[in-house]
């Protein structure tokens, strides 16, 4: 595509939908030590955090 | 539902679609940026609406065509297919430990009213109590390997001995309950010596060091009893828990208010006295002077702006940090479920008073209508754990055709309740930071990506 450069395509269906609730709680008012969901990653991921590496327009 | 922004580093502007029910980031330029808004019916500039005006007829059906593949594809323009209406009760996975309602400082906008959850008595909890709430969530986990105790306060180190025997029972039970602990702590530093140093470096997965930032910043508002600045203490203190850490998880944790609006300085303060974990909130406060208000906007999200450009910046040389707020994993976030239910306040997460009283998180301690059983007796109040159970992102109005409705959940019950008046509507003040934030956390990410390619 010459005008449209995809960093990430369907992000929610790779973060699957097991709900095997073993990743770290959340603070959703942010005063505790665990994160807001956005900042998450999956417990059973080894790379956390993950940054596409993609040239931009 | 699309979402076009742009974001300015260095002088070069960059433009980003985001479409918010498949997860999916585009980088477009800025004639597919116009394209997109017009197909897309979102709010244009009237320099916008100008210039797309100007726009070759070729090129716009050019740009279109791009476009109808990506909505083919489900990754623009995508329809939400989710129909989960409400959480899982009955399986719980954290408690937050409110190990004193005592503290030795009197931050003017805490929550907890200097600590004390709005009770007459600075009560500490037993290690009686402490122990019952181990057995207590052992019990209610289900098949949850993963547990997490949070040893919250007031401030937690004021009752210590209790800390570190609840840590032992618990650390105890690991094997014959085939669990596995995780154990966190928020302090404010004023009794950090060399031993508990070592001990939380040693025993705690995750510490927050709670500092504002600067000292006249910090000072304004983490008083001692006796109305004294605290800063010289606790960023000795934590400097010296950050060089026995290493490369263990903590942040220092900070508040902004109504008068730090240049709260980025704060955030570069505390990168520059050392630390490379941070995280600065909003205050959540109806105090006049220090509550953040509607017309604080403006500064705030500039303030953000500005915030990203030198994390960027920073990022690339010795001074490296996170910005809490700035982090994002797009790819493999947390799964849909977790999405939806954020925090998961009342059902798998509950807090428990120093007396052993057992409320749906830290910000209903003590709350009228919200005491939820006793660690004592086992049992739960499930009318209370349905009501949360119900308070998932995709059962809130005003989150629907928001861009961050799979990052933020919907917000934090306790401010919903308290600026709007019920669970499901969140605090509209947050969201514009909340908005603004993941814009620029997007972007960053992207930029990050690009330049390491």
């Amino acid at each position: 595509m010459k005008h449209i450069n995809s960093i990430v395509e369907n992000g929610m269906k790779k973060s699957g939908n097991i709900g095997c609730g073993e990743c770290q709680s959340s603070c959703q008012s942010a005063c505790k030590t665990s994160c807001t969901v956005g900042n998450q990653s999956c417990r059973n991921r080894d790379e956390k955090i993950n940054t596409p590496k993609k040239p931009l327009l | 539902m699309t979402h076009s922004f742009s974001f300015k580093y260095h002088e070069r502007v960059y433009y980003f679609v985001w479409d918010k029910e498949s997860g999916s980031l585009h980088n477009v330029d800025y004639v597919a940026f116009l394209v997109v808004k017009n197909r897309f019916g979102e709010q244009m500039s009237d320099q916008e609406k100008a210039d797309f005006a100007q726009l070759d007829k070729t090129l716009v059906d050019e740009i279109n065509a791009e476009l109808d593949v990506l909505v083919a594809d489900g990754v623009l323009d995508s329809p939400c297919n989710i129909t989960l209406k409400h959480k899982s009760v009955g399986e719980i996975k954290a408690l937050c430990l409110n190990i004193c309602y005592d503290c030795n400082l009197r931050c003017r906008y805490c929550f907890a009213d200097e600590g004390t959850y709005h009770t007459s008595n600075r009560e500490y909890m037993s290690l009686e109590v402490g122990c019952k709430a181990v057995d207590f969530l052992i019990e209610h986990s289900g098949k949850r390997q993963h547990l997490e105790i949070d040893f919250f306060g007031g401030e937690p180190l004021m009752n210590l001995d209790v800390v570190k025997g609840i840590v032992e029972y618990a650390r105890g039970r690991e094997k014959d309950s085939g669990k596995i602990f995780s154990f966190t702590m928020t302090t404010n530093c004023i009794l950090l010596s060399d031993d508990t140093i070592n001990w939380l470096n040693k025993e705690m997965s995750n510490v927050v060091l709670s500092i504002d930032g600067r000292e006249c910043v910090h000072n304004e508002v983490r008083k001692t009893p006796n109305g004294k600045g605290c800063w010289d203490i606790i960023i000795r203190n934590a400097q010296k828990f950050r060089k026995v850490r290493g490369d263990g998880q903590y942040y220092v944790r900070g508040t902004f208010t109504a008068k730090n609006l240049d709260f980025s300085e704060d955030i570069l303060a505390l990168n520059d006295a050392g630390f490379d974990q941070i995280s600065i909130e909003p205050v959540v406060t109806d105090i006049p002077d220090l509550a953040i208000k509607q017309e604080h906007l403006p500064k705030v999200l500039a303030e953000y702006e500005k915030l990203a450009e030198e994390y960027i910046d920073r990022r690339k040389t010795g001074k490296w940090f996170n910005f809490f707020h700035f982090m994002i994993d797009l790819e493999g976030g947390p799964c849909v479920i977790k999405r939806l239910t954020g925090c998961g306040s009342g059902c798998e997460y509950l807090a428990v008073s120093p007396k052993g009283e057992i409320f749906p998180c830290h910000q209903f301690a003590e709350v009228d209508g919200y005491k939820m059983g006793n660690v004592f007796d086992g049992d739960i109040d499930m009318d209370i754990s349905h009501k949360f159970a119900e308070n998932i992102v995709t059962n809130k109005p005003d989150c629907q055709n928001c861009i961050a409705k799979y990052y933020c959940s919907g917000g934090c019950v306790a401010n919903n309740l308290n600026f709007a008046g019920n669970m499901q509507t969140p605090y509209s003040i947050s969201c514009e930071m909340m908005r603004k934030r993941f814009e620029l956390s997007l972007a960053i990410a992207s930029i990050e990506g690009a330049e390491q390619e």
